[in-house]
C-alpha cells in the first residue's frame, strides 16, 4: 500500500468515530460553561475535571474491552441476566475502582493546591464531590457499556469497535453532568449543617 | 495472561495504573487551574475544554490501535520511510484540520445558544480550536510512535500499554496546548 492509501483508509476508519465523541465532547463543554458558578463556589474542582473525565474513560473503556473480549472467547452471553457472576464481578470492580480513583485524586489535589498556596475547598466537600459523582456516572456508564455491548454483538457488529467511540463520547457527557448534580448536591447538604 | 474475573483480581490489575494516571491528569488539572480567570472570563474557552482533551486524546489512541494491529500483523518498520508509518501520520493530521474547525464553530454557537455570551469572535474560537488541534495531531504522532517503538524495543505488548500510556498523554497535552494557544491567540 502506498502512503495514500494508508492514509485514505485510517481518516475513514477514524472520522465516525471522532465525530461522534466530538458531539459528546461539546455537549459536556456547555454543561460546563453552564456550570461556571459551581466551580467558582467551589474551588479545585476545575483543578480535578480532567482526573475524573479520565477515570471514567479508563475504567469503563476497559471494562467494555473487558466485556467484549469475554464475547468473543464466549466467556459470557450478550443478555443481562444479573445471574452471571463474571458480569457482576467485573462490574462491582469497575464502580469500586471508578469511586476509590475519584476519592483519590480529591485527596490528592486538596493537599496539592494547599501545598501550593492556592485557594482550595474544604477537603470532605470535594470528597464528597468525587464519591458522589464517581457513584451515580458509574451506575450510569456500566449500565450503557454493558447494553451497548450487547445489543450490537447481538446485531452482528464487533464490539471491540463499538466500545471505544461510546465510552469516550458517553463518559464525557455523562462525566461532567454527574459532576454538576454532585457540586449541587454536596452544596446543599453542606449548607444544611 | 487475562485477568481473572473477580472484583479482587480485576482492582489489583487496575488501580495501581489508575492511580498513576490520575496523578498524571492531575498535572494537567493545575495548568487548567492556572487560566482558570481566562476560562471563567471567555466561556467558549471552557467549553473547549471537554471536546479537546477528548479529541487529541482520540487522535492518539486512532493511531495506536493502529499501530498496534499493523505490529502484530509484522508490517510495520520502525523506518522513517515506512508507508504504514506515514501515511497513518498523514491521516492524522487531516482528521485535525477537518474536525478542529467544527468544534471552534461548535463550541462558539453553543456558547451563544446557551449563554448569549460572544466575548470571543467566531474567527478567534475557529483559530484557536484549529491551531490547537494541529498542534495536537503533530505531538499525539510524536508520542504514539515512540512509545511504540518503546513497547516494542521492550518486548512489551502495545495494546496493553499504548493505549492507556498514549490516551492520557494526549489528554494532558490536551490542556496544556489549549492553555499555550490560548496564552498566544486571546
Amino acid at each position: 500500500m502506498t502512503v495514500r492509501d494508508v492514509a485514505v483508509e485510517a481518516y475513514k476508519e477514524a472520522l465516525p468515530a471522532l465525530a461522534a465523541s466530538l458531539v459528546g465532547g461539546l455537549v459536556a463543554g456547555v454543561v460546563l460553561g453552564g456550570m461556571r458558578a459551581e466551580l467558582r463556589a467551589v474551588p479545585g474542582l476545575l483543578v480535578l475535571v480532567p482526573a475524573l473525565l479520565a477515570t471514567r474513560g479508563n475504567v469503563y473503556g476497559s471494562l467494555g474491552a473487558r466485556i467484549a473480549t469475554a464475547l468473543h472467547q464466549g466467556l459470557i452471553e450478550p443478555r443481562v441476566t444479573g445471574g452471571d457472576e463474571r458480569l457482576r464481578a467485573a462490574a462491582t470492580a469497575a464502580l469500586a475502582n471508578g469511586v476509590l480513583t475519584s476519592t483519590f485524586a480529591a485527596v490528592v489535589a486538596f493537599f496539592l493546591l494547599t501545598f501550593l498556596g492556592s485557594r482550595v475547598a474544604p477537603l470532605p466537600i470535594l470528597v464528597g464531590v468525587a464519591i458522589v459523582a464517581g457513584l451515580l456516572s458509574g451506575i450510569v456508564l456500566t449500565v450503557v457499556v454493558v447494553s451497548v455491548v450487547f445489543a450490537g454483538y447481538r446485531r452482528g457488529r464487533n464490539p471491540d469497535t463499538i466500545v471505544g467511540p461510546v465510552v469516550t463520547t458517553t463518559g464525557d457527557v455523562f462525566g461532567i453532568l454527574f459532576l454538576l448534580i454532585a457540586v449541587r448536591t454536596v452544596l446543599a447538604v453542606a449548607g444544611v449543617f | 495472561m487475562p485477568t481473572e474475573w473477580t472484583v479482587r483480581a480485576i482492582t489489583r490489575a487496575m488501580l495501581p495504573v489508575l492511580l498513576v494516571l490520575t496523578l498524571v491528569e492531575l498535572g494537567s488539572g493545575l495548568v487548567l487551574g492556572s487560566f482558570e480567570a481566562q476560562l471563567f472570563r471567555y466561556p467558549s474557552l471552557l467549553v473547549l475544554v471537554p471536546v479537546t482533551i477528548g479529541t487529541a486524546g482520540n487522535l492518539g489512541s486512532v493511531l495506536a490501535a493502529r499501530l498496534s494491529t499493523s505490529f502484530h500483523l509484522g508490517t510495520l518498520s520502525f523506518s522513517p520511510r515506512d508507508d504504514e508509518l506515514a501515511g497513518n501520520a498523514v491521516a492524522t493530521v487531516a482528521l485535525a484540520v477537518t474536525v478542529f474547525p467544527v468544534i471552534g464553530v461548535g463550541a462558539w454557537v453553543a456558547t451563544l445558544l446557551v449563554s448569549g455570551d460572544t466575548s470571543l469572535a467566531l474567527q478567534k474560537v475557529v483559530l484557536v480550536a484549529l491551531s490547537s488541534g494541529i498542534s495536537l495531531a503533530v505531538l499525539a504522532v510524536v508520542v504514539t510512535f515512540s512509545a511504540t517503538y518503546v513497547a516494542y524495543r521492550f518486548g512489551l505488548d502495545p495494546d496493553d500499554v499504548v493505549i492507556p500510556v498514549v490516551t492520557n498523554v494526549c489528554d494532558v497535552l490536551g490542556v496544556v496546548v489549549l492553555f499555550g494557544v490560548a496564552q498566544a491567540l486571546v
